[in-house]
């Protein structure tokens, strides 16, 4: 099924185990690549240059540990004075992931630096989690790297015209690099933390990491993923002790948060200072949306310009979207370090949005909605009052089985489009029964497109971390929130912590999702969470809401038409216009009539035709037949004569000469033709219809006046009786020669052409026949009759002419020919050259 | 085209006939001479030069349409493709009905949700069919029409009749299509009329999850059966010219088919990358974008495009080809 088959598509791509370690760039391992050492290729089809060469750094705390990085220089070839970028990886991966971006982004006159950050790939030391202390002390001296590189454009001595990219761990060096070294001049951020300590002990009501809920499976796949020697990998062994002690706990520490906090860009955001484009992905349950929005308003609050790009993709999987996040990047760059204001004109903010599935690409198309401002998570909000009074939800004992949303290392479980109208029931229950309450608001009167972070403050009797949801229900059969037509939008669930009898602010996942008419908006809240530590105690908490739903909405979010490719116009018109070429070149004109000539019944001058084997069937014939004559025309098998008729009825076109029929020069299709009657080579009939419909449709065929026909006589001639009214697939060939007669007699033609006429026909019917002929032509139309019955012709033809090897051999009345006292047979004989 | 002259009725004596005609026979009485050539350049036949006959001839009513239409609805094999497309919805509906239940579970397609009210009912019966047998009911239209006319030979006395070569494709062409236009059409009404009694009406069940109201279900059924149709151009204007290239209708409908499966071939040659996007067949299930809560047009527009640009350059080398082909058969 191709439907299934798609679908079957959809799933096995987003199962696609960790993807977070891919970091978004979503760029296929290059095999192969540049060499090690420090060779210089040149790409000649890329015209880029590629360097590989390990730089000796200096960082730690102290600046006294050394490391060497693994780095690619690659720049487009034979250009000097560009400017760079430096393109960073993502967590888990090495500069070899990124390989394929850097040579596009060096073919469009960029000198881009990749390197393996310290830890990953075949760099030397320990990860430290882009600290300011290691990571970034490294990519400064990159930096100084860059700027002694000779054809990198300088804005001063010593600083390089910089900007910096990469996805995740690559995004959040160049935050945190932009922020301590100002010689990068503009960055390009993708699915990146703004904290990290937020990022890993999210709270949805606001407290703050240090209460915040665990998101233990992310962290344990970001912290064990590297595992090696020891059970932390290539940690730094401080980072791996704080690792341990708070997954043992499931809580934060002091000094894990503080460790997180020297990590994020958060913590330095009032010094980055660059222009910045922050993409990030919608679906991601590592690094949500409000991550990039926390880090636009910091660097807008500085003062320099942020765009905002959430795509279809994320840690979690979904549409990579690569070209376009890719062009996106190029385009800013363009605008920024090349100094191209026009380059990139996005606005500040764009969101790309699911639409229908594309069936014959088996993908999701995707829209790009795009509003001028930024307008943040809670611009423009509606109220929903939800329903539902105050439900109790129970913790299970050892805090399973847990609730499914997001499936970190596993995609999110139909995510993207998918996750907008494929069933969430299924295998996989995404809520177990008696944990969670449910809250709806009313079917919607008008659909409801929520863009930012939804909020409702709850009132929760009890104590612990809980999870709520937002699901998009459609109408129907699905009653609870399990049911086949509830939908968790985005896949993703806002952890937070209550207290005892306090009245809490959840915000729910920052999303852009839209409600169709006659939907309802859920809220669930849980008590599990699988991607996050919960309780073993068992436990129960009374929840209701104490206010509406808030949905914040974007209106000026406007959707240009998704645009189709240029070949859908052109080709239909280009095919247009070569189809009316095809058919109008190479037309015939049709010669001019002569009317003098308008009472000769048929006149063949220097007729010629040779098949496209080479056979000349026909050389140079002429001759002339008058009215009143009935004209045989005789020759050996492959004399030309039943070529010559073929010709006649314009079915054949002649290679020269003409042949012309009361003055009218036969084409095909000539209206000349409709005062020819013809019966050659065999008859001709619809099998499946009676010889009386055969005659009857025929003679309508020929759009004449039914009363013309003169339908009687030509059936007296056929003489079929009540055969007439079977199908002439029951008669025999006699009957069917006399059936064609029939029809070629017709409306009484001017000139009647009969090829072998008598051929299985009996004796009485043969006589009868050379009587009809004469009488035909008696009444001053013309007959040819075409025959090797020598002594029909001489019974029957008062003219004849005699064909040979495709030319005429004699021609003139039948007595000229036979001359006096001979037979027919003899001088035909001697004519054909077979005398006997 | 037609300039026509009338002439003068021209008395019999005037002709110049031999006094040796059999008076036992019936002597026809000639036409009066209403001339109507069709050539522009043609001159009047004066009535002095004019054999008394048949001249009323127009080409613009040469080989009517109805004419046509009747010649070929008599025939077996027509009446055997609308019986098979007449008759498939009730099997598909024994078979349902005896086969219970479709398997839940795994992931969805039109088959699961077929039985849930006649119109997913049609839309799946057009699903099964639009791979293969509509292509063969198109086909078996478009690439029979002329070269069955060869074979039997009654293709030269049209033509001498005379019918104009490119008036002759023209109306076989639409005859043929009507034809191809009412088998395709056929079948998914009478899935509809087989749903009905089986299955009932109710609002159609998406594949992709959701319900669609039946009157805008009804309008999606059109443009999915209307995409049908312009996708299924390509392969008629295949057989079409097929059938005027050779004489053997077999070969015309086996070549529109072979076409469809060496395009269906090659299309799961995913290494082709786009430029499986001008595979004729390539968007042959694009209608399928319309059973979504979402119609999405871009692949039905890039459908109809690459079909329609085939189809109309097949159809104009089938004209030309037709033009200046030597008929022999």
């Amino acid at each position: 099924m191709r439907v299934g088959g798609a679908f079957r598509a959809r799933w096995g791509r987003t199962g696609r185990a960790a993807r977070w370690a891919a970091a978004g760039t979503a760029v296929a391992l290059v095999g192969g690549g540049a060499a090690w050492g420090v060779g210089v290729t040149a790409d000649r089809a890329s015209r880029v240059e590629t360097s590989d060469q390990r730089i000796a750094v200096v960082d730690g705390p102290r600046d006294d540990q050394r490391v060497t990085l693994d780095t690619t220089f690659y720049r487009p070839a034979g250009r000097a004075d560009v400017p760079a970028i430096m393109l960073g990886h993502g967590f888990g991966g090495s500069k070899r992931d990124i390989a394929d971006q850097a040579r596009r982004l060096a073919r469009h006159g960029y000198a881009v630096l990749t390197w393996s950050a310290r830890g990953f790939g075949g760099s030397t030391g320990e990860i430290a989690l882009n600290s300011p202390d290691y990571e970034v002390k490294d990519t400064r001296q990159l930096i100084d790297w860059l700027a002694r590189r000779p054809g990198v454009r300088l804005d001063g001595p010593g600083d390089p015209r910089l900007g910096m990219a990469g996805g995740s761990y690559g995004g959040a060096i160049a935050l945190l690099t932009a922020a301590h070294d100002r010689r990068v001049d503009a960055i390009a951020p993708m699915i990146t933390w703004h904290s990290l300590a937020d990022a890993l002990f999210p709270d949805a009501a606001g407290a703050g990491p240090s209460d915040g809920v665990f998101k233990k499976l992310w962290a344990s796949l970001f912290f064990t993923g590297s595992a090696g020697r020891t059970a932390c990998g290539r940690f730094l062994p401080s980072l791996c002790e704080m690792y341990q002690e708070v997954a043992e706990k499931g809580r934060a520490t002091g000094s894990a948060v503080e460790t997180l906090r020297r990590s994020s860009p958060s913590s330095v955001a009032d010094r980055i200072r660059v222009p910045t484009l922050l993409v990030q992905g919608q679906s991601d349950s590592l690094f949500p949306l409000d991550h990039a929005d926390a880090n636009a308003r910091a660097i807008a609050r500085n003062g320099a310009p942020v765009s905002v790009v959430w795509f279809q993709g994320g840690h979690d999987g979904g549409d990579p979207e690569t070209e376009r996040i890719e062009g996106l990047v190029l385009d800013f760059f363009d605008a920024r370090l090349k100094r191209r204001p026009g380059a990139f004109d996005g606005g500040e903010f764009a969101v790309t949005r699911a639409g229908g599935l594309d069936s014959s690409t088996r993908e999701v198309v995707v829209e790009e909605a795009t509003a001028r401002t930024y307008p943040g998570l809670s611009h423009d909000p509606v109220r929903l009052p939800l329903g539902g009074g105050e439900q109790t939800v129970y913790n299970p004992p050892g805090g399973s089985p847990a609730s499914i949303s997001a499936m970190p290392g596993l995609g999110s479980l139909g995510s993207g489009a998918l996750g907008a109208f494929g069933p969430v029931g299924g295998p996989l229950a995404a809520e177990r029964p008696g944990q969670f309450a449910v809250f709806d608001t009313r079917p919607l009167e008008r659909p409801v497109r929520l863009t930012g972070a939804a909020s409702v403050r709850l009132r929760v009797d009890g104590d612990g971390p809980l999870f709520a949801k937002l699901y998009d229900v459609a109408p129907g059969s699905g009653g609870a929130a399990t049911g086949g037509t509830a939908t968790l939008a985005r896949r993703l669930a806002a952890p937070f912590r209550v207290s005892r009898g306090q009245d809490v602010t959840v915000t729910l996942p920052a999303m852009d999702h839209r409600f169709d008419r006659g939907h309802r908006l859920r809220l669930v809240i849980a008590t599990t969470d699988l991607g996050f530590a919960t309780p073993a105690e068992p436990a129960s908490h009374k929840v209701r809401v104490v206010s509406p739903l808030t949905v914040p909405t974007v209106r000026a979010l406007t959707t240009a038409p998704t645009p189709v490719p240029a070949w859908v116009w052109a080709l239909p018109l280009v095919a247009v216009a070569l189809a009316l070429l095809i058919v109008l070149s190479g037309r015939r004109r049709p010669a001019p009539a002569r009317p003098q000539d308008s009472d000769v019944p048929l006149e063949i001058t220097g007729l010629t035709k040779a098949y496209k084997n080479g056979h000349l069937a026909v050389a140079d014939l002429s001759f002339r037949v008058e009215k009143g004559q009935v004209l045989g025309l005789l020759g050996p098998n492959g004399a030309g004569k039943t070529t010559t008729l073929r010709m006649l009825m314009g079915l054949i076109h002649p290679d020269s000469g003409e042949i012309r029929i009361f003055g009218h020069r036969v084409s095909p299709g000539a209206a000349v033709l409709s005062r020819l009657g013809s019966f050659v080579e065999g008859p001709g009939f619809l099998p499946h219809l009676t010889g009386r419909d055969n005659l009857d449709l025929y003679w309508r065929a020929t759009g004449r006046p039914l009363d013309e026909a003169h339908l009687d006589e030509a059936l007296q001639i056929a003489d079929l009786g009540s055969a007439l009214d079977r199908p002439v697939r029951t008669y025999s060939q006699g009957m069917r020669q006399r059936l064609a007669i029939a029809q070629a007699m017709l409306g009484l033609p001017d000139l009647l052409v009969l090829d072998e006429p008598t051929n299985g026909l009996d004796p009485p019917q043969i006589r009868e026949m050379r009587q009809v002929l004469v009488r035909y032509a008696a009444a001053g139309r013309t007959v040819i009759v075409s025959s090797h019955l020598l002594a029909e012709v001489e019974q029957t033809c008062t003219h004849a002419v005699v064909m040979a090897g495709g030319r005429r051999v004699a021609a003139g009345p039948v007595a000229e020919i036979t001359g006096s006292g001979r037979r027919l047979e003899d001088a035909f004989l001697e004519l054909i050259g077979e005398t006997s | 085209m037609t300039t026509p002259e009338t002439a003068p009725e021209t008395p019999h004596a005037t002709a110049p006939g031999p006094a040796h005609a059999s008076p036992a026979e019936p002597e026809p009485e000639p036409a009066p001479v209403a001339a109507s050539e069709a050539a522009p350049e043609a001159a009047p036949v004066t009535a002095s030069e004019a054999v008394p006959s048949v001249t009323a001839y127009d080409v613009r009513r040469t080989l009517p349409l109805r004419v046509e239409a009747v010649r070929q609805f008599r025939r077996r094999r027509t009446l055997v493709a609308f019986g098979i497309l007449l008759v498939l919805p009730w099997v598909l509906v024994v078979a349902f009905k005896a086969g219970g239940d479709p398997g839940t579970g795994g992931v969805p397609g039109l088959v699961d949700v077929a039985t849930s009210s006649a119109l997913n009912f049609a839309l799946f019966a057009l699903f099964v069919s639009t791979g293969f047998l509509l292509v063969v009911a198109v086909a078996l239209f478009c690439g029979d029409t002329v070269a069955s006319e060869a074979g039997w030979s009654s293709l030269r006395y049209l033509l001498a009749a005379p019918v104009p070569r490119g008036r002759l494709l023209r109306q076989k062409l639409i005859v043929a299509l009507s034809y191809a236009v009412v088998a395709v059409v056929s079948l998914p009404l009478m899935s509809l009329l087989a749903g009905t009694v089986a299955f009932g009406w109710a609002d159609v069940e998406l594949p992709t999850g959701g319900t669609v109201p039946v009157s805008t279900a009804l309008g999606r059924m059109a443009i999915i059966v209307g995409y049908a149709l312009v996708s299924q151009l390509v392969v008629a204007a295949l057989a079409f010219l097929l059938s005027v290239t050779t004489d053997s209708p077999l070969g015309a409908v086996g070549g529109a088919v072979g076409l469809v499966i060496v395009s269906n071939i090659l299309d799961a040659v995913t290494a082709l990358g786009s430029w499986r996007d001008f595979l004729p067949t390539h968007w042959m299930y694009a209608w399928m974008d319309a059973l979504q809560p979402e119609i999405t047009w871009t692949g039905m527009v890039k459908g109809a495009a690459v079909s329609t640009a085939y189809a109309a350059v097949l159809f104009a080398l089938a004209f030309r080809r037709f033009r200046g082909r030597d008929i022999v058969s």
